[in-house]
């Protein structure tokens, strides 16, 4: 496995690809710490970013990474080794790389502003999200054989997310205004990492208020710790389910 | 040492290969002919488990493959294309593929030498003619001591020079006693390298003897002729009617 990884690791460092992200993380967040001096605003700008481009790069780099690496597999496959061992080689070397491309970009300008909880949090929250992201592009690229298709399967798996779902449940709940929604509400969030993502944030730094009635409900009913904590589980379901299903194709995947 | 049982395989509409069963024995050199699109890329791809039989087993040395992966470092397998990560070097790519066989391996560089590869280790992969391609695929094949080659239209595009060497070397190991199996439609380099036929035909294996045998049943002298006449028997052309 980590003779696989190694290879992985050097091919993914050569696209140069992970520094530009890395670069562009770093002078964000450098320009907001400029920008403001206090730290909750800077975070909570950060978070418009991490939520919109931490996902799209994550899923659009990964699937490109997944079918450029295409002929690896192959030849890798040919080779006494396990296929589970190069699926998921490939999917901890892109995760770790762009796991370590946020952390830095995102990290080192935090440490030099001074570091604090909300930050920590922040620096969490982009990291499950780009795991949540990675994994739900391997399950797009071994869905179908052509590229073209699984970046616009990641794509709409994006769009799904950041924009689409929101609308779904703004509708829901502005249609069914006369109920009380509240708990169902709570349920339906857990099925978008996104949104999940930002409630951590949101009972992190104390502002759930300003996401409307949910947002207080949520806090209301879990309380900013307990609330986390849900969060994160159901995350972490969001980051085990895509890819495990992936490699159950995978490993059914005729080359 | 590899016995196929019952496979067939369907993508999607297509069937590419139907109830195939073959026992394939040590000591042995198959030749795997017959037409375009007859198979026998899937069926060399399912040993390897590249591709999995939509039913039936497999079995390498009595063990079934489908959850094996370690039978692998048994076979010495040259693809018809060889895939490899294009912007990796030659020297690289063997490098790699040591590396990942791990430390104690015992390593055959014959072929590197005879193709003269390591003056190119610096080359990268996209920039290889077909040609080289061909001989870097041969040279992994060869790479690692195994009991069993599977080469797929070995000598496609080699010159005459490489195609007598990589012909050699396979006439040399098939003297160790080892179990090959080698498609191609050169029937002349089939004729000097094996002594039996599977021929397959729309998915199905039609003929599994020696070529000796061919050769008796059709009273020809020359594999090519056999071949012709074997076909001509079982009239095994595509029915043009068939829409």
């Amino acid at each position: 496995m980590t003779r696989v990884l190694k290879y992985i690791l050097y091919d993914i460092l050569r696209t140069r690809f992970i520094l530009l992200y890395t670069a562009f993380l770093f002078i964000s967040t450098f320009g907001l710490y400029q920008l403001d001096s206090d730290s909750g605003k800077v975070v909570l700008s950060l978070l418009n970013i991490v939520l919109m481009v931490v996902p799209l790069v994550s899923i659009v780099f990964s699937t490109i990474h997944f079918f450029n690496s295409y002929e690896f597999i192959e030849l890798m496959l040919a080779q006494p080794v396990k296929r589970s061992t190069v699926f998921l080689g490939e999917f901890m070397g892109v995760a770790c790389s762009l796991c370590a491309a946020f952390v830095t970009g995102v990290g080192v300008p935090m440490l030099l502003f001074g570091i604090n909880a909300n930050a920590l949090t922040m620096l969490y929250t982009g990291v499950t999200l780009t795991l949540v992201f990675v994994s739900l592009a391997f399950l797009s690229s071994v869905l179908t054989r052509d590229k073209a298709k699984a970046i616009g399967i990641a794509l709409l798996f994006w769009l799904y997310f950041s924009l689409i779902y929101d609308g779904l449940l703004l509708w829901v709940v502005y249609s069914f205004s006369d109920y009380p929604l509240e708990k169902i509400t709570l349920v339906l969030i857990a099925f978008n990492p996104v949104d999940l993502a930002r409630i951590i944030m949101l009972l992190q730094l104390d502002i759930s208020a300003l996401m409307g009635f949910t947002g207080a409900f949520y806090q209301e009913f879990f309380g900013s710790y307990l609330g986390i904590v849900l969060s994160t589980l159901v995350l972490f379901i969001w980051i085990v389910l895509p890819i495990a299903l992936a490699q159950r194709i995978f490993n059914r995947k005729d080359l | 040492m590899i016995s196929i049982k019952q496979i067939d395989k369907k993508f999607a509409k297509l069937t590419a290969l139907e109830n195939v069963s073959l026992e394939l024995q040590t000591g042995k050199s198959y030749a795997l002919v017959g037409p375009n699109g007859s198979g026998k890329t899937t069926l060399i791809k399912s040993i390897l488990g590249l591709v999995i039989p939509t039913s039936g087993d497999i079995l390498f040395n009595e063990k079934n493959i489908r959850h094996d992966w370690k039978y692998r470092d048994k076979i010495g397998y040259m693809p018809q294309i060889g895939h490899y990560p294009e912007n990796m070097s030659i020297g690289q790519l063997f490098d790699m593929m040591k590396n990942i066989r791990g430390e104690n391996q015992r390593i055959d560089e014959e072929l590197i030498d005879a193709f003269k590869l390591y003056k190119m280790y610096d080359k990268r992969m996209h920039a290889l003619s077909g040609g080289t391609r061909q001989k870097v695929s041969a040279a992994l094949a060869f790479l690692f001591p195994a009991p069993v080659y599977i080469l797929d239209e070995p000598t496609a595009g080699l010159d005459p020079i490489s195609t007598e060497i990589l012909k050699e070397k396979i006439i040399h190991e098939r003297r160790m006693n080892k179990l090959l199996m080698i498609t191609s439609h050169i029937l002349s380099d089939l004729e000097e390298l094996t002594n039996s036929m599977v021929y397959m035909f729309e998915g199905k294996v039609h003929f599994n003897n020696t070529i000796e045998q061919l050769k008796h049943e059709t009273n020809e002298v020359k594999l090519s002729k056999a071949l012709a006449t074997f076909i001509r028997q079982k009239e095994l052309v595509a029915s043009v009617s068939e829409v």
